[in-house]
């Protein structure tokens, strides 16, 4: 994993409440035993017509679309299946962070694994900033993991929570997985204590 | 005696491996469920850094999701469909997880055979990476979804990290009416709350309403969690589930048995256990649900106007409502009854279980589907496919005019080839009505068995309750 560095970075505002992980990547596109290539299907249904087409309409497809690395959408973002393929499209096609007002559960859990960084912030600053980019479609705003911080292009500063496991990982570039191989005694303590009612093998 | 618990903390409790500071719980799975779609990077993770599979005998695989529900003799049409079926089924053999692949007899949807072959058991941990594996906790189970990286987290070492959630009591009390199945409680408690109404929080669902259901209704509601938003929801066990899952092919026997008996019995959570919310809801009055809109929170009875986005008052949320009826091509103000219906689907993971097949079957029964609809009923497993063929019901169907097919997920996300066409309309009972979920363009509706089977005779949307 890509170490998580303070950005600065235009922001791509998709203002819709909801946004599930089957419109972030529909099913069709699961099919695939590999990461790769996932960032040409982003959000494939509202960027391309039935003919594969761009949609000149969604804004993926507009130059204000390209080259930035932070999505504003509306609440309760990446909600439904747990697909990691979902941050797996937003991180290929060039998305760092996510802001809302809130993220389903699993969507969360699966981002910061990816080095997606999901930023919960308050109602009034989640206006501001879609007031803002209505204003300046180029206007910035800056990510600092570090400080858990988001300076919005009036300069505020609001405050974001982040999981601070998750967050030590993502500024280190670590992964779980690493950590929890250390725990290895634990596990086989653990084992030794209980009895198991299932076996599953033959 | 210790502070009062929820049958969640007890759950959890007994599987915290160890809390170190500054990182989450680490917690133990006792039973992890794997498909073709989610596992094959974290299988290939495996390779990368040269691990193993720590517990096979906690694991077991099946296909489902891409996989066709036709001609089990011919070979999958979709190639990279049928790639990622025999990448699964390598996967398992090279790693020594037990399969029950695409030629399996006891083949189905991961979270039908978990209960059906008696891998779920009350106050496991159930893991699968698919959201829908909520389903479990009709059981007793502490059951979620879980992305690619934490399957392989649980390959690898049969753990997670994990934050504890909070609890959220859902009381469901009151007897359901002809016509009104566990569906329609679940459709409704969903359109109350909202679809990231349960966020951050695992549903027990309590009262006399859900007492009264069978395990395939319990597995109904509970499947449907993740609608709700909640990372799980579950079931204490009872009379009801102990006596489903007694002599099940991966149920303890004997002494065993009866000493697993005895541990289940302490789940049900203690008298004056505090719930972090709690929410009440009358069944009474309860309706047939169907859906509308793009969302399982967009939920009406059905005898109920859509929703007006003129009558909201945050911009996002008419704007969604708006975007949402539009997609639909659905006028607000008026019912949905009487709209037409293209194609009909009873199956997935939340309604294609025995019972579903045998309400569905009996509204068939003597009647004929209308020439306009497509219908399908896709079992959830071939073991369910064969007690419904023993029992007559692949013959009611087909005399109706419906499509009888091979198990698996088939239309509830439409990645096998069992899909809608641009703008055509279902009524499906299955879990979600996101945009193009059953197809590119398609519209969903979603209803119960009954309400799918009264829309297939009557060829519109209709009121169960007027064919009963």
């Amino acid at each position: 994993m890509k170490k998580f560095e303070t950005f600065t970075s235009r922001v791509v505002p998709l203002p819709i409440d909801n946004i599930d992980t089957d419109q972030i990547i529909p099913a069709r596109f699961l099919k695939t035993i590999s990461k790769a290539g996932l960032g040409d299907q982003l959000f494939n249904d509202w960027r391309y017509d039935d003919a594969g087409n761009p949609n000149p309409d969604f804004i993926l497809n507009q130059p204000r679309g390209r080259n930035a690395g932070v999505l504003l959408a509306g609440d309760n973002f990446g909600c439904g299946s747990s697909r990691e393929h979902a941050p797996w499209a937003l991180t290929q096609f060039g998305f760092h962070a996510v802001i809302s007002t809130s993220f389903a559960d699993i969507f969360r859990g699966n981002a910061v694994k990816n080095s997606l960084l999901p930023v919960v912030v308050p109602k009034d600053a989640h206006e501001e900033l879609f007031a803002a980019l209505e204003i300046d479609p180029d206007a910035k705003v800056e990510v600092n993991l570090a400080d858990q911080t988001l300076t919005l292009p009036s300069g505020r500063k609001v405050e974001f929570p982040v999981d601070p496991f998750a967050r030590h990982c993502m500024i280190e570039g670590v992964d779980e997985l690493g950590y929890i191989l250390q725990q290895q005694g634990a596990i086989a303590a653990y084992e030794a204590t209980r009895t198991c009612p299932l076996n599953t093998l033959p | 005696m210790g502070k009062p618990r929820t049958i969640v903390e007890k759950v959890w409790d007994s599987h915290v491996v160890c809390e170190r500071p500054g990182a989450p719980p680490l917690i133990y799975i006792d039973l992890h469920l794997v498909h073709e779609v989610t596992s094959p990077q974290a299988f290939e993770g495996l390779r990368e850094r040269g691990l193993k599979v720590r517990r096979p005998d906690l694991s077991f695989a099946t296909t489902d999701h891409s996989t066709p529900t036709t001609d089990r003799s011919l070979p999958i049409a979709d190639k990279i469909a049928a790639a990622q079926v025999a990448k699964l089924e390598a996967n398992c053999k090279e790693f020594g997880i037990p399969c029950y692949g695409y030629h399996s007899e006891h083949q189905g949807i991961v979270h039908v055979i978990g209960p059906e072959n008696g891998l779920t058991q009350p106050g496991m941990t159930v893991v699968c990476g698919d959201s829908h594996t909520a389903t479990h906790g009709a059981f007793g189970a502490l059951a979620f979804g879980i992305g690619t990286s934490q399957v392989e987290h649980v390959l690898a070492t049969q753990c997670l990290l994990q934050a504890k959630s909070k609890t959220y009591q859902v009381n469901i009390n009151g007897s359901l009416k002809p016509g009104v199945t566990a569906k329609d409680v679940i459709l409704a408690l969903i359109a109350r709350i909202g679809i990231g109404g349960g966020t951050h929080t695992v549903f027990e669902y309590c009262g006399s309403t859900i007492r009264a259901l069978s395990m395939e209704e319990r597995m109904t509601i509970c499947n449907m969690s993740i609608e709700g938003g909640a990372r799980a929801g579950l079931i204490a066990p009872d009379d009801t589930t102990f006596q489903y899952m007694h002599g099940r092919r991966f149920m303890p026997k004997g002494a065993a048995w009866d000493a697993a008996l005895d541990r289940w019995k302490q789940l049900p959570s203690d008298e004056g256990a505090v719930y972090d919310r709690s929410i009440s809801i009358d069944t009474a009055a309860l309706e047939p649900m169907v859906t509308f809109g793009t969302n399982p929170g967009m939920g009406i009875p059905i005898t109920q106007p859509v929703p007006d986005p003129g009558s909201l008052a945050d911009p996002l949320e008419r704007d969604s409502l708006a975007k949402a009826l539009h997609y639909m091509n659905i006028e607000p103000g008026k019912p949905l009854l009487g709209h037409k219906v293209n194609v009909v689907f009873i199956g997935s993971c939340t309604n294609a279980r025995i019972t579903d097949l045998r309400a569905a079957a009996a509204l068939f029964k003597g009647r004929k589907v209308s020439p306009n609809v497509r219908v399908m009923v896709v079992p959830g497993s071939q073991d369910t496919k064969r007690q419904a063929e023993a029992e007559g019901l692949d013959k009611i169907f087909r005399e109706a005019g419906a499509l009888w097919r091979e198990a698996g997920c088939s239309m509830c996300i439409a990645m096998n080839g069992d899909q809608l066409a641009p703008g055509e309309y279902s009524v499906s009972t299955s879990n979600r009505n996101f945009e193009g979920r059953q197809g590119k363009g398609g519209r969903t509706f979603l209803a119960s068995p009954l309400t799918a089977a009264a829309a297939a005779v009557t060829g519109v949307v209709t009121d169960v309750r007027t064919l009963l």
